[in-house]
């Protein structure tokens, strides 16, 4: 186990890994996807509330749920980073970053479409877009502070202490924001006992949860990649690999 | 080993000794200590000017207006925190001296947030007052922003910690510290309203002791692994 993982701490090891696996999320992913897409806009029944409109979480709720898990790895991994002083940790977590930050803007933009004909505005001031923004706003720092460093290893570790204080604030945040009144409809798959959604709405969303969590995978696959490339660029190991292929 | 027990002081009189070198160089460049609260003044002056002179509107956002602007000078007063210690290298000799690192650091806050935050505490009432703020809320209002600028103080020396080794850090500050102050201004805020409508506050206050205690615990660890890397190069 602990071979397995310092193997996979080599920038060698994990530019090639995340190569090979990289297809195996990829094209699940794109054929969840598309079968999550049909499941949801075609073979689901429409709201008798919502009308059509409600498709839209079909997005919405997946990449809303990503933007969160994803800022969370990235403190997962700038956290190892930082403790076991992994360089490969740092990559991963400078690769999230971006990701999370598209993921929280798909949120923040489905959501105001979806608001548009819901609520009558394309933005409200609830706690839930309120703190979905300031997550925007979390993962922009994280970002121009890493961007401000000229050396990357200082860059890891500054980044790395944001990343921290970011994930032990981001309740904090969540739960002061949720302090004002809100009109954004509560959670409704995560009540398991008693689901509000209806299995041919839900099956969809499920699978449309699991291709996104794929796509992630992909994406931070490729992005690892470059930011193995960028940091190893002098490292003999991808002369002699790029010579080969 | 004997020696040296003898001739360091303990940690009580250190941190003093931060604390009144720290209070001391204010006194002597007293403008700087009054730079951020002419700015408080400055930037609740703005909103009558654009809003409206009209004191029952200007009652309404006078909590939110006090503490955006209470936020704001907290944060242009944090680029004298540790900039020049780090510059002539006071910093490091500090992270070299073998003393707690953290303890230093909130040393170091607290004597900036007397000199920072104390001030504003004293001066927002009066500022409140002409923004037609009821003369019954000034309690409430002074012990919001005296918990919660203590709160702003301890999150934005991690953000200075992080910043103050970048070039042109001012900017790169407030879009860090900004983000995870925004607790801090939602309970102060809502507190002094609830004050100003006549209903119970004690919830808001509890919640921004508690993120004090909270940040006053755990943030200077994060100060001092922040300031090592800022002083390494």
């Amino acid at each position: 186990m602990w071979l397995w993982f310092h193997k996979l701490s080599s920038p060698p090891y994990a530019y090639r890994t995340a190569g090979l696996v990289r297809p195996w999320l990829f094209w699940p992913a794109i054929l969840l996807m598309i079968v999550g897409a049909v499941g949801g806009l075609v073979l689901a029944p429409e709201d008798y509330q919502q009308k059509d409109a409600f498709r839209i979480i079909y997005v919405h709720v997946p990449s809303a749920s990503l933007s969160l898990m994803i800022y969370v790895v990235m403190a997962v991994a700038a956290g190892v980073g930082m403790i076991w002083r992994i360089k490969l940790a740092h990559a991963v977590a400078a690769a999230c970053a971006p990701i999370g930050a598209w993921f929280t803007v798909a949120t923040l933009v489905t959501g105001s479409i979806y608001g548009k004909p819901m609520w009558g505005t394309w933005w409200e001031w609830d706690p839930r877009l309120t703190s979905e923004l300031i997550l925007l706003f979390l993962y922009l720092g994280y970002m121009a502070l890493r961007a401000s460093f000229d050396d990357t290893q200082r860059a890891d570790r500054a980044s790395a202490i944001l990343a921290i204080v970011g994930v032990v604030n981001v309740p904090i945040v969540k739960y002061s924001v949720v302090w004002w009144n809100s009109l954004h409809q509560g959670p409704s798959i995560s009540k398991l006992a008693a689901p509000s959604i209806e299995g041919s709405m839900l099956w969809p969303l499920l699978i449309m949860m699991l291709a996104f969590i794929l796509y992630f995978g992909a994406v931070l696959c490729d992005r690892l990649r470059g930011e193995i490339l960028r940091r190893e660029r002098n490292a003999s190991w991808l002369s002699e690999s790029l010579a080969r292929s | 080993m004997q020696s040296s027990v003898q001739t360091t002081p303990g940690l009580g009189k250190i941190l003093m000794l931060v604390l009144t070198r720290d209070l001391r160089l204010a006194v002597r460049h007293w403008d700087q200590v009054l730079q951020p609260l002419i700015f408080f003044v400055i930037v609740t002056t703005l909103f009558p000017l654009a809003i409206s002179p009209a004191l029952d509107e200007l009652r309404k956002i006078s909590p939110g207006v006090l503490w955006v602007a209470a936020m704001l000078a907290s944060l242009l007063a944090l680029e004298s925190l540790f900039r020049p210690d780090v510059e002539d290298g006071t910093m490091e000799q500090w992270v070299l001296s073998g003393q707690p690192l953290s303890l230093l650091l909130l040393a170091k806050t607290l004597a900036h947030w007397l000199l920072t935050g104390l001030p504003l505490v004293l001066m927002a009432p009066i500022v409140g007052t002409a923004l037609g703020m009821p003369q019954s809320v000034w309690p409430v209002l002074a012990a919001t922003l005296a918990l919660g600028t203590g709160s702003l103080s301890v999150l934005g020396a991690i953000g200075a910690a992080l910043t103050v080794s970048v070039r042109r850090g001012n900017v790169l500050l407030a879009l860090l510290v900004l983000p995870l102050e925004m607790p801090v201004l939602i309970f102060g805020a809502r507190a002094v309203d609830l004050a100003m409508h006549g209903e119970p506050v004690a919830g808001p206050l509890n919640l921004l002791t508690a993120l004090l205690l909270f940040f006053v615990s755990l943030g200077p660890f994060a100060m001092a692994a922040a300031m090592r890397i800022s002083v390494e190069s």
